[in-house]
């Protein structure tokens, strides 16, 4: 705490007073409210609401498409965040050298992080296009399978994945690079001279001084999967075909604002809001322990 | 006898690599070899990463024709003009960009100006309900938009506020990120600074405005980069909240090129066009301010 405060009686409360009506009429009000209309739901015509309890919780939870939806979102999470980082980590350690000319190939890899997701998509879904897309004109070269994204929910899955990797990859290997050449060669050297293998040497010593930057792209990877991808889920594939790309953010807009169900909306809020509020907590926990500085 | 002993370490060598036992390099030549792998894998990476957006390029300079045509053209070729001619016009271009470039700014000059004085009253005054204060704004991280989807919209539009300005932009300015990132920096300042500045009969505003943000200044430039890109490339709230093409921010309003009905044929390359340029103002901030951004990202998820 500082010591040396100013003293005044209302100046403070001025100061504070733009972001705390901005958290409460954007951030409170809506966050109770969608606890609010999570236990009703709409009439028929819309036109009123009715007090419906827990149902619409019990609706969700016995809904095979929501609980799809959940596993589709933890796959697409998942595959975000842990293949991405990973394929990262992977060419990071591999190229780890004195190397001349760092700083413009980091102005290469960082620069698809300014593209939106959901152009990104657009450019992906060409790449993908079944009939012109170059993707599976060259795989129609090895096999007869049609890689037909329109028709099958895996390929879609792979093409937003692919999408949402692509714009993260270049600073997830970026942040890696930065960080091993924070690990001390002595260090390294010490642990060869011990009769480390290459493969002991990275889980020893590599990866667990590398934690803080694991930790710090872990949080940005998961949010921009999490959330940020529903540009990307939007504007390619709509979250089909069926369902098979409906993450829980495009569900919970799709059910509010095409199907009119406020209450069933609401519901997906209020699971999604603890969903981020127990990975923020996790995250807490974890960063106070597991982490070495 | 060097010829037949040249042969032998051949023929070694090539009994070894036929095994497949490795061989330990040279010492002196392996940190040049390292060296190499590492360009190889970077410059891999490298153009593995602007593949597609060259790809995207490319379909943007063709005719429809070309585009598709079978094998892909993989080279520009003299449609472009025409292209983002189309692109400008038929997307109302110029509207688009102008939204974008309004929403970004707005967002990003918004939010620093809000969380600069939130930060300043809790590092530098003593209030009742200073406690409250830090934690209600904390708590806001945990509630990003799309967890309150229909509920934000309903508040939105209570307040008169659908496709306007701002509707696109006040309610993306609080957030907790900026406050942290001030709130941190401020603590790192000696005490004895704000302790002078009263001694020469400053008050508190002067000392925020003369003393505070001239040293804030990496600060501000970090945060506005971060800002400025997400508040460009933000897809889910203008979506919500406008309803006429006028209000429409680019990202959202190229999708209006985009056919969804099967039967009509999409002009990927008008599209490749309009993607283009609705991508090169962010992509043009980061690598312009490439060391900000870096930091900016660093410290805002801090």
């Amino acid at each position: 705490m500082k010591r040396a405060v100013f003293r005044n009686r209302w100046l403070p409360y001025a100061l504070v007073a733009p972001q705390v009506a901005i958290t409460l009429v954007f951030f409170f009000w809506p966050a109770l409210d969608s606890l609010r209309l999570s236990l009703y739901r709409s009439s028929p015509f819309g036109d009123r609401l009715i007090y419906v309890g827990l149902a619409n919780f019990e609706k969700l939870f016995a809904d095979p498409a929501y609980l799809r939806s959940g596993v589709t979102t933890f796959v697409f999470s998942f595959c975000v965040t842990f293949v991405g980082m990973a394929i990262a980590l992977l060419l990071a350690t591999l190229a780890n050298a004195k190397i001349r000319g760092l700083g413009i190939y980091r102005t290469l890899l960082l620069w698809p992080y300014g593209i939106a997701p959901a152009i990104a998509g657009i450019i992906w879904l060409f790449i993908f296009h079944p009939s012109y897309g170059i993707l599976p004109y060259l795989l129609s070269f090895v096999t007869t399978y049609q890689f037909n994204w329109f028709l099958k929910g895996w390929v879609a899955m792979v093409l937003i994945t692919a999408a949402a990797i692509w714009k993260q990859f270049g600073y997830n290997l970026a942040f890696y690079l930065a960080g091993l050449q924070g690990v001390p060669e002595s260090v390294l050297e010490a642990a060869s001279v011990d009769g480390a293998g290459p493969v002991r040497r990275f889980f020893s010593m590599t990866f667990p001084l590398l934690s803080p930057v694991t930790f710090f792209l872990l949080t940005l990877n998961m949010t921009f999967a999490f959330f940020e991808t529903f540009g990307l889920v939007h504007s390619v594939t709509q979250g089909g075909p069926g369902d098979a790309t409906a993450i829980l953010v495009y569900k919970a807009w799709k059910d509010g604002f095409e199907g009119l169900q406020i209450g069933l909306s609401a519901a997906q809020s209020v699971v999604l809001m603890a969903v981020v509020i127990a990975l923020t907590a996790f995250q807490f926990r974890y960063a106070e322990r597991k982490v070495v500085y | 006898m060097p010829a037949s002993a040249g042969a032998g370490a051949g023929a070694l060598d090539a009994r070894t690599a036929a095994v497949g036992v490795p061989r330990a390099a040279p010492a002196a030549r392996r940190p040049d070899w390292n060296g190499r792998l590492a360009h190889l894998i970077l410059l891999v990476a490298v153009s593995v990463l602007a593949f597609p957006l060259y790809y995207a390029f490319v379909i943007s300079t063709q005719t429809l024709d070309q585009v598709s045509s079978l094998p892909p053209r993989l080279w520009p070729s003299t449609a472009m003009l025409q292209n983002y001619a189309a692109a400008w016009s038929r997307s109302g271009m110029a509207r688009l960009l102008l939204n974008s470039a309004i929403v970004s700014i707005g967002i990003a000059a918004g939010k620093i100006a809000i969380s600069l004085l939130s930060a300043f009253a809790i590092v530098y005054f003593n209030f009742r309900g200073r406690q409250v204060v830090f934690w209600m704004i904390f708590v806001t991280l945990m509630l990003p938009v799309p967890v309150r989807i229909v509920s934000t919209y309903q508040v939105i539009s209570v307040l008169g506020w659908v496709d306007t300005y701002w509707g696109l932009t006040v309610p993306l300015m609080a957030s907790a990120t900026g406050t942290f990132l001030f709130r941190q920096f401020f603590q790192t300042i000696p005490d004895s600074l704000a302790e002078a500045a009263q001694l020469d009969g400053a008050g508190p505003m002067r000392f925020l405005w003369s003393f505070l943000l001239p040293l804030s200044r990496a600060n501000l430039a970090a945060l506005f980069v971060i800002l400025f890109v997400y508040g460009w490339n933000e897809y889910l709230w203008p979506l919500m909240i406008t309803n006429t093409p006028d209000m429409r921010t680019a990202v959202i309003g190229i999708e209006a090129l985009v056919p969804r009905s099967g039967s009509q044929l999409p002009e990927w390359n008008v599209i490749m066009a309009a993607a283009m340029m609705v991508l090169l103002p962010p992509v043009l901030v980061i690598v312009a301010m490439q060391r900000w951004f870096v930091k900016g990202l660093v410290e805002t998820e801090k």
